[in-house]
């Protein structure tokens, strides 16, 4: 038996398992700034969308287009290393935030996710029935109260399972931030398989962990679900 | 800033590499595409006979390979997948150093993540084909083979239609993560260009129209089959 506990901690995935677990707070403090600003924006977005103002819905529209389009890889390159091309953005007080790989991987997150975010709440708004609406008109509600107390519940309620399938696409992005040699996951596991030349361990130590913080995600989706649908539950 | 004059053909410029790295993303998008519909077909099928070894193996793989990132999954399958196919040349006594090309590393791991997402859509298609009609064309005296050619294929494509696009669209977008492994797509090409004319911005904004050009005229065309393919039914 202690043989057997020896021979696990002399292996290389037991040593690279804590090696990598030290870029899970790069990994994590990504998603901490762009889910959150992402979700609050794709809000945002996502109302301009379905607005019926003609310019604002077709430039949003535009947006998405063109993020929905491209590999998330175009658009982090695109910040990282096209706008740090640009020699007024070089001098421009931009420079602080694009000079760092972290804030270019936030920024290119965070737009990426808008897009898609979005497309999804704007599904969410658009399914919403007409007379909920009306209902709320009747009973004097303004534009604003509609907006809070009826139209954005029920949207974010519907479209909790794809925005939820959304956050673990962003978990998974997140690696695509080590290619701008930002050190998360991803970036550690790379840089031990080129020490080691063992890279099925590096990789496996660094997938477990992914796996674990995707389950999480799928966790806190599947509470915010159970909370926000106090009517489909089987027993109060 | 810009050098888009740098995109002429011939030597002067980069506008052929380009076209062929073009052609090569898609070349890998669609031998991986097909792949990982074949892998996909295989996943579905383990899942839905009754018997819970290959179920069970079906549903790690997919859960795995859509839990981890993209990029770990090319990774893994570029710097292991040597090793792995030595030691299996090796059981069968072959012991020389085997190298995959990139092409033939590129389209088994994109084959391997997007089959995960066809599996998906095909086990839902293939759900939503009612029991009765598979119970009728048996008791016509049909084999399990046309049964399936006949009765279930056609009516799992109309309906997987909608999402395979989809996934066609995530595993287009997938085949830039290729570029690590250095096989020269559209994503690789940018970056060679970008660096010897010293103009990320201009390539790189060559390769987003170039994929943008790409996903949207793919998605035309999963546009007319659908419609092609839903001929008779009201949508």
């Amino acid at each position: 038996m202690i043989e057997f506990l020896n021979s696990i901690q002399n292996s290389l995935i037991y040593k690279n398992f804590f090696l990598v677990l030290s870029g899970l707070d790069n990994t994590i403090l990504l998603l901490l700034i762009s889910l959150p600003v992402g979700f609050v924006l794709a809000l945002l977005f996502a109302l301009g969308r379905v607005s019926k103002i003609a310019l604002l819905s077709r430039t949003i529209a535009s947006y998405i287009f063109v993020i929905r389009g491209t590999p998330l890889l175009v658009q982090i390159y695109l910040i990282y290393f096209g706008l740090g091309s640009v020699k007024f953005i070089r001098e421009s007080f931009l420079w602080y935030a694009l000079k760092e790989p972290f804030w270019c991987g936030v920024i290119a997150l965070t737009i990426n996710t808008v897009a898609y975010g979005a497309e999804i709440f704007r599904g969410g708004i658009q399914s919403i029935e007409k007379s909920q609406v009306e209902s709320g008109l009747s009973l004097g509600f303004g534009k604003f109260l509609l907006l809070r107390k009826i139209i954005l519940p029920i949207a974010i309620r519907k479209v909790l399972p794809s925005y939820g399938n959304e956050l673990i696409l962003m978990v998974k992005a997140t690696s695509l931030v080590s290619l701008t040699t930002y050190m998360e996951m991803t970036g550690i596991a790379r840089k031990i398989m080129a020490k080691t030349f063992a890279p099925v361990e590096a990789f496996i130590a660094a997938g477990i962990l992914y796996l674990f913080l995707n389950f999480l995600m799928v966790q806190f989706v599947k509470y915010l679900e159970w909370k926000y649908n106090p009517h489909l539950r089987l027993n109060n | 800033m810009f050098k888009f004059d740098k995109l002429v053909f011939g030597d002067a410029g980069w506008g052929d590499e380009f076209l062929i790295a073009t052609l090569m993303t898609l070349l890998v998008s669609i031998l991986s595409m097909g792949l990982g519909l074949f892998l996909a077909i295989i996943t579905v099928w383990a899942k839905i006979i009754q018997n819970r070894i290959t179920r069970f193996i079906a549903n790690f793989y997919t859960t795995v390979i859509r839990g981890v990132p993209e990029l770990l999954v090319i990774y893994l399958i570029f710097f292991g997948g040597n090793a792995v196919v030595m030691s299996i040349a090796k059981v069968f006594g072959y012991n020389k150093y085997i190298e995959l090309n990139a092409l033939t590393i590129a389209t088994i791991a994109i084959a391997v993540i997007s089959a995960t997402y066809s599996s998906e859509v095909l086990r839902a298609s293939y759900l939503a084909i009612s029991k009765g009609q598979i119970e009728a064309a048996r008791a016509l005296g049909m084999n399990k083979f046309s049964i399936f050619l006949k009765v279930i294929s056609p009516q799992v494509i109309r309906h997987a239609l909608p999402g395979i696009g989809n996934v066609w669209q995530i595993t287009l977008k997938d085949t830039s993560l290729i570029s690590v492994t250095g096989l020269v797509e559209i994503m690789r090409q940018s970056r060679i260009s970008s660096n010897v004319e010293h103009s990320p911005l201009t390539f790189l904004i060559t390769a987003a129209i170039l994929y943008l050009c790409l996903t949207t005229i793919s998605g035309r065309v999963f546009k007319t089959l659908e419609v092609n393919y839903s001929k008779g039914f009201s949508t």
